[in-house]
């Protein structure tokens, strides 16, 4: 028996800032699931188990936060399971919730991610040190700037790359109501003389640190054809993992990503990602991923990913939009992220991403990625059902 | 559903209160070892990985990181984690063996409690603004729950002893067990409870191997087969609970297909003696039901993994062909909070 085609019906984010001091971590959650509700006119009663994700429990000091939150899920009576895959995590919880419709436990699943960063201090949070390994004493950015630097070695990239991707991503970010930064005087001449924070990696090529939350409503193909809207359709879905550290791994270009990638194109039948997908959004938490990532996922030839941001092509009216939402740059409630990767995805392909909407975007890949860029899940979703 | 899962392999650690010369990854390479020697598979060869800890009990932001690299992701494998019990991280499996993605699946899960103070550790998994500034520990809330049942008239204190004595006696031939053999009740720890009524703190991790029809087949001689699984969650809040029962156990048996036919063996994940009473009255479990002959959580509970190892145990009695169908459940959460249910049949024996 085939697997049950999984329908994304409802999308719901919290208008993401860096402090969300009105809400509980509960109200914060609520907020984006009653809008997935909303957008999907579902109640409550019409979802059969809950999937939560978020990066790990030290960011909020709640251990296991899921058993606090079933009420204000509205998960009493019903399953709900917690999954933790660092910063892939949202991405991953969405696609533990579709494999529950696909395999047809569950017929209507609500997925949800968040992150209260303004009740922590992430960079405390990511700086624990690690028996018997290097202290990542400077968050994630002092572990990836090597990695950037490498990339930039072996590619020949001019060093203005990461500074078009920041002033782009901004750019779009203040088309999305939803995302955090909204740096309306924000310059390329800024972006670039913005502080050094981790060599070559500057302040305003960081994600920022958000209070945020995005749910997401999948059913089955019965559950699609209720009104209101379109659904957007999982074309693929898949989550690859390697080591954090061994000889011979590949950090500009992990090989789990690749063989993730690989994985949901096949699936969804794409020979050609860079024709075939009308929109990327990739998990870009600073600038220099974008460069890097659009060669590990198949979009650019090896040592040629640069060149594709260098030429617009990644610019919302280019010819492959790259983060129309605004991306990571603009908006991280860790936790969510790649949540929110996947849902813009699913929006674009349902054509209701609003003033960021990338015209006619029937295909569209959700990236996410995380630990010492050791952890990958993405999905492809489309604006028709999967066909066989 | 379409396809039949059965637990192939089982394998756990020895528990023990303290693991101070053992890393976590130290802790989980043998039983990974022991699960791939039992079914001669590899990590190349198998679909799909699973587990489960806490950060918390770590002491540090994604811990399972470094359990991963023992597993030999390389090639990168398909893998995913789940921040609660083992038990959930098979489900999460079962699922995905479900879709049909995968055929074989590894499960595994750890927890080391000696580092610090699980009493103090666990309170932090409470409502963060309204009942974890208080720091009501684990035994302390278990305490509440066992109050009530003896308030109720469903269980007295010799009750709650022999329960006691009757897990520890069982775990002589469990020779991972941490506490087998008679024990004293002894004093109270929070009344009604008494240190005999109160699961030992300690380390220690368990692996599973999950795969399908033919292939199952394959690697075991009488695999234990997933005929349903399902688990539910509560209110939080003790306040809007009847401690007295769990409702959630009781659907999610419902729904795992327990009732349809009686069980020979329940390994139940009761952390004090108090639960089982709640547990055996929600699983309507009869006289005729074996009871956690491993010794269950009283003997051995390495938090993470004390419910996996429900399941593995399990399974282990119907590979011996000690059992026909079992019932393992698994308990995450203050009092019983969350509760998983799966119910798992050998073949009929020539």
């Amino acid at each position: 028996m085939p697997k049950e085609p999984v329908a994304v019906v409802g999308i719901g984010q919290t208008k993401h800032v860096a402090a969300r001091r009105d809400v509980s971590i509960a109200g914060l959650v609520r907020e984006a699931a009653l809008r997935a509700l909303a957008d999907a006119e579902l109640t409550w009663a019409d979802i059969d188990a809950v999937v939560i994700g978020k990066a790990p429990d030290f960011f909020e000091g709640v251990m296991m936060p899921e058993l606090y939150l079933a009420d204000a899920l509205g998960a009493v009576g019903k399953p709900m399971l917690r999954v933790h895959t660092a910063g892939s995590v949202g991405g991953s919880t969405a696609l533990v919730a579709a494999n529950l419709v696909s395999a047809r436990v569950h017929r209507t699943v609500l997925t949800l991610a968040f992150e209260k960063q303004s009740e922590s201090n992430a960079m405390w949070g990511l700086s624990l040190p690690v028996p018997f390994q290097q202290p990542l004493l400077a968050g994630a950015g002092g572990f990836f700037a090597p990695h950037v630097r490498a990339y930039m070695r072996r590619t020949g990239a001019p060093d203005t790359i990461g500074s078009l991707v920041a002033y782009k991503d901004r750019r779009n970010a203040l088309k999305n109501p939803y995302a955090h930064l909204h740096e309306h005087d924000l310059t390329l001449e800024k972006v670039q003389a913005s502080p050094m924070l981790w060599d070559p990696i500057r302040y305003s090529e960081t994600c920022p640190s958000s209070d945020g939350a995005c749910a997401m409503i999948l059913t089955d193909r019965a559950g699609a054809e209720r009104p209101p809207r379109p659904p957007a359709w999982v074309h693929g879905g898949a989550m690859r993992s390697e080591p954090t550290l061994f000889a011979g791994k590949d950090f500009v270009s992990p090989r789990a990503g690749r063989d993730c990638a690989a994985d949901v194109y096949r699936q969804a039948g794409i020979t050609d990602p860079r024709r075939e997908i009308d929109a990327v959004e990739m998990y870009v938490p600073f600038s220099w991923y974008e460069p890097m990532w659009l060669e590990n996922l198949g979009f650019a030839a090896e040592g040629e990913g640069w060149k594709l941001t260098e030429a617009g092509v990644t610019e919302l009216d280019g010819d492959l939009p790259v983060n129309p939402s605004g991306g990571v740059l603009s908006t991280n409630p860790i936790g969510a992220s790649g949540m929110i990767r996947f849902a813009e995805a699913a929006l674009q392909v349902r054509g209701d991403a609003g003033a960021h909407q990338v015209e006619g975007a029937r295909r569209a890949l959700g990236h996410a990625y995380g630990g010492g860029a050791q952890f990958f899940s993405m999905w492809l979703v489309g604006d028709t059902p999967p066909t066989g | 559903m379409s396809r039949d899962v059965a637990i192939v392999a089982f394998a756990q650690s020895d528990h023990r209160r303290h693991t101070d010369d053992l890393s976590e990854v130290e802790m989980v390479m043998p039983v990974l070892h022991d699960v791939q020697r039992q079914t001669g598979l590899k990590a190349s060869d198998i679909g799909f990985t699973c587990s489960g800890s806490s950060d918390y009990l770590a002491g540090r932001a994604f811990s399972f990181t470094m359990a991963l690299d023992g597993v030999g992701a390389w090639p990168p494998i398909s893998e995913s984690h789940v921040e609660t019990d083992g038990a959930w991280a098979l489900y999460e499996a079962w699922v995905k063996l479900l879709t049909g993605e995968a055929d074989t699946a590894l499960v595994y899960s750890y927890g080391k409690s000696s580092p610090g103070s699980v009493r103090d550790v666990l309170t932090r998994q409470l409502d963060p603004y309204y009942l974890a500034p208080l720091w009501p520990d684990s035994v302390a809330l278990a305490a509440l729950q066992a109050q009530a049942l003896v308030d109720a008239g469903d269980t007295d204190e010799p009750a709650l002893a022999a329960i006691a004595a009757r897990s520890r006696e069982d775990a002589r031939t469990n020779p991972h067990a941490q506490l087998p053999g008679a024990r004293p009740q002894g004093a109270y720890a929070v009344q009604p409870l008494r240190t005999g009524d109160c699961p030992p703190i300690g380390d220690g991790a368990a692996a599973v191997i999950l795969a399908v029809g033919d292939r199952a087949r394959e690697l075991c001689e009488r695999p234990a087969w997933i005929r349903g699984m399902d688990h539910r969650i509560e209110a939080h809040s003790l306040g809007v609970r009847d401690l007295t029962d769990s409702p959630s156990t009781r659907l999610a048996a419902e729904r795992a297909g327990a009732f349809e036919r009686p069980v020979d063996t329940a390994e139940i994940h009761a952390p004090f003696t108090s639960q089982e009473v709640v547990l055996k009255k929600a699983l309507g479990l009869d006289t005729g039901v074996t009871i956690n002959p491993s010794g269950g959580a009283l003997a051995a509970n390495p938090v993470m993994a004390a419910g996996l190892i429900r399941l593995g145990e399990a399974a282990a009695r119907i590979h011996r062909g000690e059992s026909d169908r079992a019932l393992a459940h698994a308990t995450s959460g203050p009092c019983l909070q969350q509760n998983l249910v799966a119910v798992l049949e050998g073949e009929p024996r020539a």
